[in-house]
């Protein structure tokens, strides 16, 4: 079974592997949709939580949400997640369901995967991707955010199931014991918006989440004039890099969850969401400008400040806020 | 974003891979296109690189002069910090720094230098030698 692979190259990893995942079910769901009904999109800012000295921040919901989201809500799907303690016995089970046809999505850590070029391995543990077949130590791979299939030696695999530290995936496998025929869409994507104007809008209890949280990054670069060049420019470059670099399909997933609020207007009929799905769009836009204000700050060119990135960080949270007040009058 | 303004800047990190980008066609549909890089991207990856580079030759230079162990070193070399090891082994982070004294280095359980050099991708031999040179 399962010679050849119908692969579909991704934007990003999670809701990649959940597409595919489902699609070879039968189950038609693209990417962005995914996303949505996941209620994927998202802002964080844990200053508390430090990466190479640089506070966390995020454009989406924390890792493995997606696919545990999407398992819970979509009626009928059930999703069997395996966690090991024992490497050998995790790529014994993983064979074992490889040999019965069984296609399996895994948690792996980007820095032990051979095929991904050099200057892309870091330490990042929770990168999705599907495994489709085994032949002897060769494990062929569906990797979302490749355009074509991979593959890696046993040892590579092994290592990077069981990398350790932060989100360790400790041998995570996880695949479908049931997908129903179709996705009462419906019901499901109000229930998807609803949760993401509650995390992201002005009104959300959680500080450092959504609007509120952009306004505090915004805060916080405005005083990045009063630290060491060589920081401050590390602290810019790291947020662009976790909104374009990461395989976000641009403008920090709102490019993608535009394309999702498309899909829905369709599917609902509702001018509504089509509006939204242009504002949408149109943050994206606002978003890439950002970036490119900050990668230009480097150059020492143009003329832009602190307070001029600060002001259209400060732009994109009004602009979501007042998209987020649109969607929440949406039932 | 239109998907004739989609940026095609061939960015070398990619080493010839192409990335997928959500954009407008003409039509006004959002949907999947194929880019071969930003600059931006380039610009803030270059940056980060930069920095693990410049961590790195000072701790080599730091291991070479015996203020430091090669455990140091390695590291840096393969991307962490002393957050990352600490978590990654499960150790407290001051128990990772006294590790990086040469005289203690050298008298280290085999067992957890095997541990250091599981989480790093490395095998306990090299873990314990600086390459030649390091540039």
């Amino acid at each position: 079974m399962s010679d050849s692979f119908n692969h579909q190259h991704a934007a990003h990893c999670e809701t990649g592997v959940m597409s595919a995942i489902l699609r070879r079910h039968g189950l038609d769901i693209s990417e962005p949709m995914a996303f949505g009904l996941a209620s994927g999109l998202a802002f964080a800012y844990l200053p508390m939580v430090k990466i190479n000295g640089l506070p966390l921040i995020a454009y989406r919901i924390p890792p493995r949400m997606i696919i545990r989201l999407l398992s819970r809500r979509i009626a009928g799907l059930s999703m069997e997640f395996r966690k090991f303690r024992n490497e050998e016995e995790g790529m014994r089970e993983l064979d074992r369901l490889l040999d019965e046809g069984q296609v399996v999505g895994l948690q792996t850590s980007v820095f032990f995967l051979p095929y991904f070029p050099q200057d892309m391995r870091f330490h990042f543990n929770a990168h999705n991707l599907l495994v489709y077949r085994r032949d002897g130590s060769e494990y062929q791979i569906s990797d979302p955010v490749f355009s074509h299939v991979v593959s890696t030696d046993a040892e590579s695999l092994q290592k990077s199931r069981f990398a350790k530290g932060v989100l360790a995936p400790k041998g995570m496998m996880y695949y479908p014991t049931s997908v129903p025929a179709e996705i009462d869409f419906k019901r499901l994507i109000p229930k998807a918006i609803k949760l993401t104007t509650r995390i992201s809008s002005k009104r959300s209890p959680m500080p450092l989440a959504g609007v509120k949280g952009i306004r505090r990054v915004a805060r916080k670069i405005e005083k990045l004039s009063d630290a060491e060049p060589r920081y401050a420019n590390l602290y810019l470059g790291h947020i662009v890099r976790m909104q374009e670099e990461i395989g976000t399909g641009g403008g920090g997933f709102r490019f993608m969850y535009a394309a999702f609020l498309q899909e829905a207007a369709d599917i609902m009929a509702s001018d509504l969401l089509a509006e939204a799905a242009d504002k949408m769009s149109e943050i994206g836009d606002e978003w890439r400008l950002f970036a490119l204000m900050c990668a230009r700050m480097s150059k020492k060119r143009y003329g832009d400040t602190f307070a001029s990135i600060a002001g259209q960080m400060n732009k994109v949270a009004q602009m979501e806020s007042d998209l987020y007040d649109l969607l929440s009058t949406y039932r | 974003m239109k998907v004739k303004d989609i940026p095609q800047d061939n960015n070398s990190s990619l080493a010839g891979e192409t990335k997928v980008i959500y954009a407008r066609s003409d039509s006004g549909k959002i949907e999947t296109a194929q880019t071969s890089g930003w600059d931006v991207e380039a610009v803030v990856l270059e940056q980060a690189i930069d920095e693990i580079h410049r961590q790195t030759k000072e701790a080599y230079a730091r291991a070479v002069a015996g203020r430091t162990s090669p455990l140091e070193f390695h590291m840096y070399n393969q991307r962490m910090d002393l957050a990352m090891l600490a978590q990654a082994v499960g150790r407290f982070q001051w128990l990772v720094r006294r590790d990086f004294d040469p005289v203690r280095f050298k008298r280290l359980p085999s067992e957890r230098l095997k541990r250091y050099a599981d989480v790093m991708g490395l095998d306990p031999d090299s873990l314990k030698k600086l390459p030649e040179d390091y540039v």
